[in-house]
């Protein structure tokens, strides 16, 4: 679904990425685990298109097609979906407004017809019940207003929503408490199908108690240095990214 | 001579100007003179600011107008003892002190302790004489000529606070410079004109304290222009606590280069008409200005504060809170104007007005502008009107404390936010105290 | 049959309605921009006594009115054209304007099949309720062409409730009572510049009576269309209500494309006597000027509510895209105690267009209260100011002032200032301003596009979202037509 090949990036002149190979297929769940600074949100901001980073060198093929040639929105429509690290506030605008929105472009990009106010209702109350988020959320603005918890929890619900084909979670576990984190991780698992992908990108390893992952990489300095199974991630927790680093420098000098 | 020779007060100031040639004797010669000569010439072409012009809509000078005041140096200087000047210093910290009688320099009653090398502190008329070139680049400069007023005391400069800081030198202490004002037979016009020049990465913190000998009428008419070069940290507090009856008019013209800071205090007691024209360009990237006022008025003063910043380059940050405390029959004035020119992108300018009216009587007028040419930035100001808080005195008072004191403490509180800005313990106490004697209420020592 | 009380729309209407503004989105000229083939009567140009007269003539005035006209002619040729607005616009050659411009056809009109048929045309594609379908939705038109009032709608069902709902004109000749004593009483000629050329050569306008008691059962409207070239309008609108009477008034305004700038100089006085409340709301769209800033509307415009009564309120909303200039300042006197003034504006400048708008707030009685929400966006080369002026007088015990005025940039040459002016002499005021100046967030246009919201699209919902404020204050119908203005004039700002 998703091919990376010797992906390149730059923020401000800085290089972050520094020549990154992942391959994602449907129906998998992978985990980028890395320290700080070591490039994880820029690869998610690299993947869908923010402008603010520069891609020097490399490929993204997504479903076949060339990525990096497509527009933030476009990307989008092809059913990628960030769930943001810090979600944006939108003052005055609904979370209604702004959903149908978004799911009449993604539709009528697919050449699918537009959902009727009454069908669009129904999916919304569906969602939020998965959440167990109160109905009025939606009358509200898009995240204005929200403590960390909800912002992320509204995230989510986007993300069922929208009902992308693939999914990126930037650091959704940082500032949840174990209830929100519990309650975020079930809408991921409902969203999780042999037809989508996800990608989860964390520092810790107790959002994937939660969201097992297939396949668990380790990034370093704009590389991933290292990937294996989830039980990489427990080796992680325990012995911490020193480990791996060292590991690293030892490979290399042998 | 009298009121009745001269068809307007122009006139007067014009006319004197004869005899100053003749006081200034041989320094008639420096480059100075020929700045005087333009600027009367400038001043004959000019009229004093009248309530039709937008700057000066909220004050009306015609009282000032009124009368022929006398250049100071075209006058007899009154003589002070150290002892009499005494109660006017801020005391009980180490610093530098610089004094002027009705704008002139007084050498005996000054003590000037070892400075750095190459750092200059003292008066401006001597520096003229003994080394022009120092001043030559900046004196006028800085201050283009933009009202009557200003160009009256370009046209009869003669001294004033001179502080010239070279690149890298810091002076510790801080330098308190003591204006001190009063009328003998003639009524006296003081017309400081001070020039504070910080070198790349020097600093230096001045104070400056315009007060009246006795509560008699006279006129300060101040310019002074400050330029801070890269790097540069300056610090001017300035306190005015001049006579009852004084006018006091000054316009700062401060420019800062790239990285340099600039801290300036407004602490504002006396005066009957009072009008500060505070205005910096930020002509460097990275530079950071604050503004600090505090102003308090009571019986029949009138007080109008002018600030200015102007956002000429980018990266520059700028923050301004100005406090009015009104009293009795007084009226305040705040104008404060930030622009942030179309090339200051990521400029963050704040600007906030707060004034309480403790009587039934007292006024405000206030105009916070912004105007804004650049898109990336983030501007903001706020103005609030209002009197204390009526349910805090409440919960004070329910607490066992008289009204009149719940009052002082409120008062307090208003005045801290400006007040603990100030760096110096003692003067912070002192001017502390200073509020409360002003408004003639109970003293609260803020622990 | 007709909309009676404040519409609360359910969430999933004010969706759809977001959805239909966006789908709207197609056009971006000055959709207005027809010139309708009609004859018309055009006085030549010039001002002097003579026009002046001649106006009063044409519109059969009684003399005390001809009188009056020639009094505002008089003082006005004494004023000076104000010059302290942020704006810059080369002088008005008052010569070269024709001061009366009436379609041609029969002098008296019974129903709207006498209508020219064109100038129902011209309605029907501004979209006015005249026809009788659209009058089932409940909204009583006043059309402006020109300077003459063309056809009333609704007026024999508002005549019932004793409302007087006509032209000025009209008016003039039969409430001559009610004109005489509230014309000029708000505005007087002597007031400004261009409220002394409105009254020495107003050509015509909607007059309004809520007797007392009486609550409006319907939306009142008056559409305001130039269509002629080089003519000025001067309309001139008058509202009063009695006590305890509500009225809920709304104004249109479009113009045809012209390479040269019209001078629009409008007066409306509002009078609003104890327990009554008028709410007057406002979309101009009047031609903007090209994209170079050729053309459009000089729109020099006096409004101002007097609040007599006790508990009285007046509630002026404007949405502003239109107008190569605009220079208006909706304001309230707030005289009765306890009265209430409010003013929600957007204002949008975008090429080259320049406004100076605000309002003006002047606390006299005892516990007024007055809001102030402003909302300027400046995009290409516009020019954005807020102007505004609180006043509380020595005995305006307990008034209360809030403002809030932001601007929003986009784009790197427009400006966005904020002029504000307090005054306060009395104590126990409480007044409180708040500006902020910010640039349209790119990280709020990057987390939309993310959800598959092109950048347009994201930009009008950020705009509509910074707007939401005022537009909540606006009727329903007048709020979706705002949008779309909205989207329309800022089309193309952020690339």
């Amino acid at each position: 679904m998703l091919s990376i090949k010797n992906l390149k990036a730059n923020i401000d002149g800085k290089e972050i990425l520094n020549g990154i190979d992942l391959e994602i297929k449907t129906g998998e769940v992978h985990a980028i685990m890395g320290p700080n600074g070591s490039g994880k949100s820029t690869l998610a901001n690299v993947l869908t298109g923010n402008k603010s980073y520069e891609v020097t060198e490399g490929e993204i093929l997504f479903e076949g097609k060339n990525l990096l040639e497509m527009d933030p929105e476009t990307r989008a429509r092809e059913g990628m979906f960030l769930a943001f690290q810090y979600p944006i506030e939108i003052p005055g605008i609904s979370n209604a407004t702004f959903l149908k929105t978004a799911l009449n472009e993604i539709r009528k990009y697919n050449n699918q017809p537009e959902l009727t106010p009454k069908e669009f209702l129904e999916r919304i109350k569906e969602k939020a019940k998965i959440l167990g988020l109160d109905d009025t959320l939606i009358s509200r603005a898009v995240n204005v207003g929200f403590s960390g918890g909800e912002k992320k929890r509204n995230e989510i619900f986007q993300m069922l929503m929208l009902e992308p084909k693939f999914v990126l979670l930037d650091e959704t576990d940082s500032g949840l408490d174990i209830d929100a984190l519990k309650i975020v991780s079930s809408g991921v698992n409902v969203y999780r199908k042999p037809t989508n992908a996800v990608l989860v990108i964390t520092h810790y390893q107790r959002l994937l108690d939660y969201i097992v992952p297939d396949y668990v990489h380790v990034l370093s300095k704009g590389r991933i240095i290292k990937s294996g199974g989830k039980e990489l991630a427990l080796e992680l927790e325990d012995k911490g990214y020193d480990w791996i680093k060292t590991e690293e420098l030892e490979a290399e000098n042998a | 001579m009298n009121n009745l020779e001269f068809k307007n007060i122009k006139d007067w100031y014009l006319s004197g100007f004869d005899l100053f040639e003749k006081k200034l004797n041989g320094e008639s010669k420096s480059f100075l003179h020929e700045i005087r000569k333009d600027a009367l010439l400038t001043l004959s072409s000019l009229d004093f600011p009248a309530n039709h012009n937008e700057e000066w809509k909220y004050t009306n000078v015609s009282p000032i107008l009124k009368y022929n005041f006398i250049p100071a140096v075209n006058s007899i200087l009154p003589k002070f003892s150290k002892k009499e000047i005494e109660k006017f210093l801020f005391s009980n910290f180490d610093c530098h002190l610089i004094v002027f009688i009705n704008g002139i320099f007084s050498e005996e009653l000054s003590e000037i302790g070892a400075l750095p090398d190459g750092v200059i502190a003292g008066s401006l008329r001597n520096i003229v004489k003994e080394n022009p070139q120092l001043v030559n680049n900046y004196l006028t400069r800085l201050s283009k000529i933009d009202n009557a007023f200003n160009a009256l005391n370009t046209a009869y400069s003669f001294d004033g606070l001179a502080v010239i800081v070279p690149d890298g030198k810091v002076v510790d202490k801080p330098i308190q410079v003591l204006y001190l004002n009063s009328s003998g037979d003639e009524l006296i016009l003081s017309q400081p004109r001070n020039l504070i020049i910080a070198g790349k990465n020097s600093q230096v913190n001045i104070i400056t304290n315009y007060c009246g000998f006795d509560q008699n009428l006279y006129f300060s008419n101040i310019v002074t222009e400050l330029y801070a070069d890269e790097n540069a940290v300056i610090s001017l507090c300035k306190v005015q606590d001049e006579s009852h009856d004084a006018f006091h008019i000054e316009k700062l013209q401060a420019s800062q280069k790239s990285n340099s800071l600039f801290n300036h205090y407004s602490i504002g007691f006396g005066g009957s008409i009072v009008r500060n024209d505070i205005n910096t360009l930020l002509d460097g990237e990275n530079t950071e200005t604050h503004y600090y006022g505090l102003y308090l008025a009571n019986g029949k003063q009138h007080v109008d504060n002018h600030t200015f910043i102007d956002h000429a380059k980018p990266n520059c940050m700028s923050n301004e809170l100005y406090k009015g405390i009104l009293d009795g029959n007084s009226h305040g004035v705040f104008n404060g104007k930030i622009i942030v020119r179309h090339d200051a992108q990521k400029t963050n300018a704040y600007q906030q007005n707060k004034t309480i009216l403790l009587s039934k009587t007292a006024k405000i007028d206030t105009k916070p502008q912004l105007e804004i040419f650049a898109n990336d930035v983030k501007c903001s100001h706020g103005a609030t009107v209002g009197k204390l808080d009526e349910s805090s005195e409440f919960y004070i008072r329910s607490r066992g404390v008289p009204q009149e004191l719940a009052k002082s403490m409120l008062i307090r509180a208003f005045a801290n936010d400006v007040i603990e800005t100030i760096k110096i313990d003692q003067l912070r106490e002192q001017l502390n105290h200073m509020i409360f004697e002003h408004l003639h209420r109970v003293e609260i020592h803020n622990q | 049959m007709a909309k009676i009380e404040e519409n609360v729309p359910s969430q999933v209407e004010e969706t759809s309605d977001d959805m239909k503004m966006l789908d709207d989105l197609t056009n971006s000229e000055y959709k207005w921009g027809f010139i309708t083939d009609i004859d018309s009567d055009t006085v030549a140009k010039g001002l002097n006594e003579k026009v002046v007269i001649f106006i009063s003539q044409k519109k059969n005035e009684p003399e005390w009115m001809t009188e009056w006209r020639l009094k505002a002619f008089r003082y006005w040729q004494k004023m000076e054209e104000p010059k302290w607005a942020n704006v810059k616009y080369p002088p008005i050659d008052f010569q070269n304007i024709s001061y009366y411009s009436a379609p041609k056809q029969k002098p008296q009109l019974n129903s709207l099949e006498e209508v020219d048929p064109e100038l129902l045309k011209t309605f029907e594609k501004l979209g006015i309720p005249l026809e009788e379908q659209k009058i089932l939705s409940g909204v009583a038109v006043d059309a402006v062409f020109d300077s003459v009032s063309v056809a009333t709608t609704f007026k024999e069902a508002l005549k019932e409730k004793g409302i007087i709902f006509s032209s000025v004109s009209e008016a003039v000749k039969e409430h001559p009572d009610l004109v005489k004593k509230y014309l000029g009483s708000v505005v007087p000629y002597t007031d400004n510049y261009y409220a002394a050329l409105n009254a020495a050569v107003f050509s015509d306008g909607s007059f309004v009576y809520i007797p007392k008691g009486v609550r409006c059962p319907m939306e009142l409207s008056t559409y305001f269309r130039i269509n002629s070239q080089e003519t000025g309008q001067f309309e001139r609108t008058l509202i009063i209500a009695e006590e305890g009477a509500y009225v809920s008034y709304l104004e249109g305004c479009t113009a045809p494309i012209r390479d040269n700038n019209q001078l629009h100089a409008a007066v409306v006085e509002l009078v609003v006597l104890d327990n009554a409340q008028i709410k007057y709301s406002t979309v101009q769209n009047w031609y903007p000027g090209d994209k170079e800033g050729k053309g459009g509307i000089y729109n020099f415009v006096t409004k101002r509510g007097a609040c007599r009564g006790k508990n009285s309120k007046i509630s002026w909303t404007q949405v502003e895209t239109g107008s190569s200039i605009t220079w208006k300042y909706p304001g309230c006197i707030l005289q009765g105690d306890n009265s209430v003034g409010e003013f929600y504006s957007v204002a949008v400048t975008n090429n080259y267009q320049q406004a100076d708008t605000g309002t003006k707030m002047i606390h006299i009685g005892k516990n007024t209260r007055s809001t102030v929400v402003s909302k300027g966006i400046s995009a290409g080369h516009g020019n954005n100011s807020y102007r505004g002026l609180i006043r509380v007088g020595k005995n305006a015990e307990g008034a209360r002032n809030f403002t809030q005025c932001d601007s929003m940039l986009m784009g790197d040459k427009c400006g966005a200032h904020t002029f504000p002016y307090i005054e306060v002499e009395n104590e126990s005021a409480k007044v409180e301003h708040e500006a902020t100046t910010s640039k349209i967030g790119e990280d709020q246009i990057f987390y939309l596009n993310q959800r598959g919201i092109a950048t347009e699209d994201a930009v009008n919902m950020i705009v509509n979202g910074f707007c939401k404020e005022v537009f909540k204050e606006l009727p329903m119908e007048f709020a979706v037509e705002a949008q779309k203005l909205l989207a329309i004039s800022l089309e193309g700002s952020v690339g």
